[in-house]
């Protein structure tokens, strides 16, 4: 495999961005080259939010072409479904299994949990769903989702990067006083759930 | 001597210019230009200058003074800022300039976050200023060099156009690892250079024509500029469509099919390597974003030199000629342009996926500030028009607060325009404080001198929301990290002559409405400050919580749709994580179930 696509799918404000940068960082010392894209701007307030990343050789667009995603990491299950067209046939989708409701859920457009699940179900062969939840409490942080689905990710080996560099990356590019929770997550979340 | 950094298009062009000599930077933040000038204070060394000025005008003219003494300056601006600089440009495009500018227009194809997906090649070619067109971060870094050494050749400003996704891409960029010093040797008076006049725009007119060529030949030599491909179907692109051909004949698994033909100077046009490809392609597909500029100047140079070749894109359908292009799309035309079977089958899951549009965040003073209005107002017949930044998100439901929302500024002159045919109407104005002192204050001098009848509501939230945070006149911290005076906008106000001015904090409901019902009934230009910051400024108070009094009723969330307020079968619940304490809930709900 020279090109690994990953993309991170989520609503605004969850922490796709620092994953990202993590991936990115930790492929470059792998001396890979990296292009990653992101959303700015309006849609951020709220709205629907992607990040690529693409690492290897040969890539010329900083965009994931549709169905050659080995790794889709779903911050929430609705953009999972959103976004899984991006997936290849034999990547692997993590999906956090917390819903994060819209504000026009208040106002009779419904959106059931349930149903992206039976639908990611039914079309994903490799699907790991995450407590991130039940990680977060662990850790005492709700700050640590992010990291806790990226150390899943790594652990497929379907990521251009694999545990012991998902840490390295963690000590350099997050501050020190947030490096232990953040390694428990990372600790945690692999131990969990591979 | 190089190294790789890991860099966003904008922190690339950035660099670029650091890296290049520049010693004076000024913009005004707009997606997807804002971290140029970021990046540019943050890494910048003593020697550089660095300013948001109030808007581009400001910001064009304050670098084209610098510029006229011999500094480097780069200016940077959304496409839309443009033509807010486009007046300084224009003139300054004949007078030219000294020391290298630059100026940095982002496109927004999509549009992704813009009123327009107007394209700055077009303006380059009216302006006849050259302009530089970069496909991937690395490359605009690059461009940035080669753009001060021909705006100095030339005496001519440079446009360097990036589109949003080189902009927000980050790639892996070779950086240099020294700087060019470039040192001004000041302002030297020279009236026939430096004061335009019919005369000199005459003899400028001739001087920037005759560059056209040069340049042109010049530009045959880019690095930026060249043909790849040994195939007869010939493939024209430029930007980060460049990208997505490349990703896309790998794809198909067509490099022995095509000849790509890559436009990094749309303008002047590098004719004589495109009539080399013209010559020796037997059909042309042009993949381009925002209007058909490269498309047009194959068409033209077929004309020119009488060749025989047909050129297929947006004039014949096949391409779309407004949104952005995917990698998909693009392997959809090259692939039918090739005859090769594919076909991309639109993605649609069998659920209800989540609708989320960008709404005004949980405690965000726009809300409030909305909500007393509307609560003002009614029964009463009124018109409220807004304008640019967070606040035109007070249209979504249940506020439905912005009626019209044209461009920076015009919400103030828009109802003035209205009070003329409407005049039985109350017409609000709603403008924030960054595009207050931007574009406001003349439209506000308009209403008074020409005797109207409007109410001016200011939302002041101490900061440049939309775009990140960035400070402005009001906030009394600059770029370069100096506390100044803040600039008052009730002095400006007063100053003006408007004898109706309150500042109201919009939290505090009861006031608030009471201001705004005693500045309707009042005749004359009237204004209301609602001041109280932007949540990413200020530190949130305590979290609120709905206890068991609460009767279901949904009145909290039917009315101003805050994104903390979930109801859930248990009843109303109020998000921890989103909750900033605000209050406004609390003052809305009938039984005081929110404490």
């Amino acid at each position: 495999m020279n090109t690994y696509n990953c993309l991170l799918c989520g609503v605004g404000g969850q922490g796709t961005v620092l994953a990202s940068k993590l991936i990115a960082y930790a492929a470059m010392q792998k001396n890979m080259n990296v292009r990653t894209s992101e959303t700015i701007g309006m849609a951020q307030r709220g709205g629907s939010v992607v990040s690529h990343v693409r690492c290897g050789d040969n890539i010329n667009s900083p965009i994931i072409a549709k169905h050659t995603a080995q790794v889709l990491i779903a911050f929430e299950p609705g953009e999972a479904v959103r976004c899984l067209d991006y997936l290849s046939p034999d990547g692997v989708v993590i999906v956090n299994n917390k819903a994060v409701m819209p504000t026009t859920a208040n106002f009779g457009a419904q959106y059931d949990e349930n149903e992206m699940f039976d639908y990611l179900k039914k079309n994903v062969k490799n699907l790991i769903i995450v407590d991130g939840n039940d990680i977060c409490n662990k850790c005492n942080s709700n700050k640590v989702l992010n990291i806790a689905l990226l150390a899943v990710a790594a652990k497929t080996n379907k990521l251009s990067i694999g545990i012991d560099e998902l840490k390295k990356a963690i000590k350099f590019k997050i501050p020190e006083k947030f490096h232990d929770i953040n390694i428990a997550a990372v600790d945690y979340a692999v131990q969990r759930y591979i | 001597m190089s190294k790789i950094e890991f860099l966003m298009g904008n922190e690339a062009i950035a660099l670029g210019a650091l890296h290049a000599g520049v010693n004076v930077v000024c913009g005004y933040p707009g997606t997807p230009s804002t971290e140029i000038l970021e990046t540019v204070a943050k890494m910048r060394d003593d020697s550089v200058y660095v300013e948001w000025s109030v808007n581009e005008k400001a910001a064009l003219e304050v670098a084209a003074g610098a510029s006229y003494s011999g500094a480097r300056t780069l200016v940077t601006m959304k496409q839309v800022g443009l033509n807010v600089a486009s007046d300084p440009v224009m003139s300054l495009a004949y007078v030219g300039v000294k020391g290298g500018m630059v100026i940095v227009s982002a496109d927004d194809p999509g549009p992704i976050s813009s009123q327009t997906e107007q394209d700055t090649r077009h303006f380059s070619r009216f302006s006849k200023l050259p302009c530089f067109d970069p496909s991937s971060p690395e490359e605009a870094y690059e461009m940035v060099f080669e753009a001060f050494e021909i705006s100095e050749k030339y005496n001519t400003p440079v446009i360097l156009r990036p589109t949003t996704r080189v902009c927000h891409a980050c790639a892996s960029v070779k950086v240099k690892d020294n700087k060019i010093i470039h040192i001004p040797d000041g302002f030297v008076k020279d009236t026939m250079r430096w004061v335009i006049f019919p005369k000199t725009s005459y003899m400028n007119h001739i001087r920037i024509e005759k560059r056209y060529d040069e340049l042109s030949k010049q530009f045959c030599e880019s690095k930026f500029n060249f043909i790849n491909g040994t195939g007869k179907i010939g493939i024209a692109c430029g930007g980060i469509s460049y990208a997505y051909v490349c990703e896309a004949v790998e794809t198909l698994n067509a490099w022995d099919k095509v000849k790509i033909f890559k436009v990094g100077t749309p303008h002047p046009f590098p004719e004589k390597l495109a009539v080399d490809f013209i010559r020796s392609a037997d059909k042309i597909l042009v993949c381009e974003e925002l209007d058909p500029v490269i498309e047009r100047e194959l068409i033209f140079l077929c004309g020119k030199y009488n060749l025989q070749c047909n050129i297929f894109g947006k004039y014949t359908d096949n391409s779309p000629v407004a949104g952005e292009n995917t990698v998909e799309s693009i392997m959809g035309y090259i692939a039918d342009f090739l005859g090769i079977d594919y076909s991309e089958k639109i993605y649609k899951p069998d659920v209800n996926l989540p609708v989320r549009p960008p709404v005004l965040c949980a405690g965000c003073p726009h809300r409030a500030s909305f909500y007393a209005v509307k609560k003002a107002m009614k029964g009463k017949k009124a018109v409220f028009s807004g304008d640019i930044g967070c606040y035109t998100l007070g249209n979504a439901m249940p506020l439905d607060m912005v009626d019209t929302c044209l461009c920076m500024g015009a919400d103030v002159t828009i109802a003035q325009g209205i009070h003329r045919i409407d005049s039985d109407t109350v017409n609000f104005s709603f403008i924030g404080d960054s595009t207050f002192f931007a574009s406001g204050i003349t439209g506000v001098i308009n209403a008074v001198y020409n005797n109207t009848e409007i109410v001016l509501i200011v939302l002041d939230n101490s900061t440049t929301a939309m775009t990140g945070q960035q400070p402005h006149p009001g906030t009394g911290v600059t770029m370069m990290g100096d506390i100044v005076n803040k600039i008052s906008i009730e002095k400006i106000l007063e100053g003006i002559g408007l004898e109706y001015i309150k500042t109201v904090n919009p939290f505090n409901l009861e006031e608030s409405v009471n201001a705004v019902k005693e500045a309707a009934a009042l005749p004359g230009v009237k204004a209301i400050i609602f001041k109280a910051p932007c949540i990413a400024v200020s530190k949130p108070q305590k979290y609120l919580t709905v206890n068991n009094k609460c009767i279901k009723c949904k009145k909290c969330i039917n009315e101003i749709g805050c994104p903390a307020l979930v109801y859930t079968d248990k009843g109303v619940i109020i998000e921890k994580g989103l909750c900033t304490g605000c209050g406004l809930c609390m003052q809305i709900c009938p039984v005081n179930a929110i404490e």
